[in-house]
């Protein structure tokens, strides 16, 4: 049936409406138009790489020391654990500061000259006059360039992970015990791609609104920050229902992820967060509520401490929940500019 | 057939109308010269008929009833705008590559020996051509497409009078040879003089004569195209101008 479509076409030239070009077509194209910005994202991802192997590897080596080494509380040990926390000291918090900015980086200046430059040059004034439906360009270019780099940037997100491990730790105690929810939460094999994704979208958006290249990487990286900033503060702790717990002892110790504490007296709530003035003075002088958690000096006094936490084991989910919809948004993004594309006035 | 065919055509930006109630039909296998001074909706016109602005009111048909910018008017229709853009950072052979991928048909060898004829070496970035070359490696990609209807905006504008000469002895050819039909816009007249048969005069958004140039030499008593615009323009801008 399709085939006699086709060749039916193929027969009419012309008039008829020419038989599509295939998408093939736009791989050249698209190779030819941006590889500069692919080997820019290369260089810059390559260049990080080789300062997280660097950097990890010594770090590595002390923590695989540190952990294989019994009875922990030797002195032996204890110097080896020691060892690990002086070479990791500030770097994984400095870097996982510094790698944020990355993805927004690379889909800003991949994505925004997408549209912009044809705009700014003047150049899609020949782009959308060839025979290839300029929504087709659009769609090919718009898809096939987040793809190329998702599939850099998961890769790059492999790394971050094993970067990460002696952070997130496990073994004995000393070592580093981070929730996976910190600051590489967005830096990992799912939502390192999903953010650089997004940033790219929203850039060639962007470009399409503003028509030119160096303000639509601002807007980008000014509306990237504003959306990884309402997640991280906003969204993120609602992907799951969190769990509740009176135990003082979380559940996968310090690697959860507190969202809330509040205290209850006599099945009622009494308050959130830190106990008021009043009460710690009443019932937590004399140094018992020394430290964080007040709820030793409060429990004999019938107030009970609940947490609300998300445990460390939900790592995967939220990574695909976020990944999830942050692919989502790109896709609608991307659907808006090609829409724009297709009806857009010259 | 005609190339061209428009009615009711209008189009407007914000408040202001760059074109009103454009109705008119362009023959084909001519070369068809629209003229009229700067801010007159040449500009305009040829978008709508390449499709790259839809139109904000009326409608457009390009090469015997195809619905302007839709891929089967594009197949047909080579587009040289105004100012000749190419991608500047890439190099002949690139334009050449992504000119025929973008294409059913491109003509490879006949791209290849126009661009040897003008000397524009392959390997050259676009960006680093002259403007008279820049404008040929323009044109050259347009022909090689094998067009029914080549379509020019402002062409030669920007260039010195000898790569004028070039540009439009290239068309010319073009259009005696391989019968394409040329629609070109210009708003320097005597240009025009040798090389189109058919004028559509604009000015302030509207079409304000068109015809077979003999036709309207004969009927306005004029002896040159350039005569008769200037006549015409002077004659219709208190008209215009109220």
């Amino acid at each position: 049936m399709s085939a006699v479509t086709v060749s039916a076409r193929r027969g009419a030239d012309g008039q008829a409406g020419p038989r599509r070009l295939p998408w093939r077509r736009m791989a050249g194209v698209t190779w030819r138009q941006h590889r500069l910005a692919l080997a820019g994202v290369v260089v810059l991802l390559g260049a990080l790489a080789v300062l997280l192997w660097v950097t990890g590897l010594p770090l590595h080596r002390a923590w695989a020391a540190a952990i294989a080494c019994h009875p922990a509380s030797s002195p032996g040990c204890q110097d080896l654990i020691g060892n690990f926390g002086a070479s990791a000291t500030g770097g994984g918090k400095t870097q996982g500061i510094l790698l944020q900015v990355v993805p927004a980086l690379i889909g800003a200046f991949a994505g925004a000259p997408v549209l912009a430059r044809e705009l700014e040059t003047g150049t899609f004034r020949f782009a959308w006059t060839q025979g290839f439906a300029r929504w087709r360009w659009a769609l090919a270019k718009l898809v096939a360039l987040p793809v190329i780099l998702a599939a850099l940037t998961a890769a790059f997100g492999v790394l971050v992970s094993w970067y990460y491990q002696p952070y997130a730790g496990g073994g004995p105690a000393g070592l580093y015990q981070n929730s996976p929810f910190g600051d590489l939460f967005s830096l990992r094999e799912v939502t390192f791609p999903a953010w650089t994704v997004a940033a790219f979208a929203i850039a060639a958006l962007a470009g399409m609104l503003i028509r030119r290249v160096v303000p639509a990487i601002v807007a980008t990286l000014a509306v990237y920050a504003g959306l990884a900033f309402a997640a991280a503060s906003f969204l993120r702790e609602h992907y799951l229902t969190p769990l509740v717990t009176t135990s003082l002892e979380l559940p996968g110790t310090s690697t959860a992820w507190v969202i809330s504490q509040w205290f209850t007296k006599d099945g009622r709530f009494a308050f959130g967060g830190n106990p008021p003035l009043n009460i710690l003075n009443q019932y937590c002088s004399g140094g018992k509520g020394a430290g964080p958690s007040f709820a030793p000096c409060l429990a004999p006094h019938g107030y009970t401490q609940w947490t609300s936490f998300q445990p460390a084991s939900r790592l995967w989910p939220f990574q695909w929940i976020e990944g999830g919809w942050l692919l989502g948004l790109s896709a609608a993004i991307i659907a808006v500019t090609i829409w724009l594309v297709a009806r857009r006035a010259a | 057939m005609n190339v061209v065919e428009a009615s009711g055509l209008g189009k407007r930006y914000g408040r202001t109308w760059a074109l009103r109630e454009c109705t008119l039909q362009i023959p084909a296998g001519r070369v068809t010269a629209l003229v009229g001074p700067n801010g007159a909706g040449k500009t305009t016109l040829l978008n709508l008929a390449v499709g790259l602005t839809p139109p904000s009111a009326g409608e457009v048909t390009v090469l015997g009833g195809r619905r302007a910018g839709s891929p089967a008017a594009l197949d047909g229709i080579a587009f040289v705008a105004q100012d000749t853009p190419l991608y500047k950072g890439l190099s002949v052979a690139d334009m050449l590559f992504i000119t025929r991928s973008l294409n059913r048909r491109f003509d490879q060898p006949y791209a290849h020996a126009r661009l040897a004829e003008l000397g524009i070496p392959l390997r050259r970035r676009a960006g680093k051509l002259s403007g008279g070359q820049q404008a040929q490696l323009a044109l050259t990609l347009a022909l090689a497409r094998r067009p029914q209807l080549l379509v020019l905006d402002e062409p030669v504008a920007a260039l010195d009078p000898v790569a004028r000469h070039d540009f439009m002895a290239t068309v010319l050819s073009a259009a005696a040879a391989e019968g394409v039909s040329v629609l070109l816009s210009s708003h320097v007249l005597t240009e025009l003089e040798r090389v189109a048969s058919y004028l559509v005069l604009m000015s302030r958004g509207q079409v304000r004569l068109a015809g077979a140039v003999d036709d309207l030499l004969a009927a306005h008593g004029q002896a040159s195209l350039e005569e008769l615009a200037l006549r015409y323009l002077r004659e219709t801008a208190p008209e215009v101008a109220r």
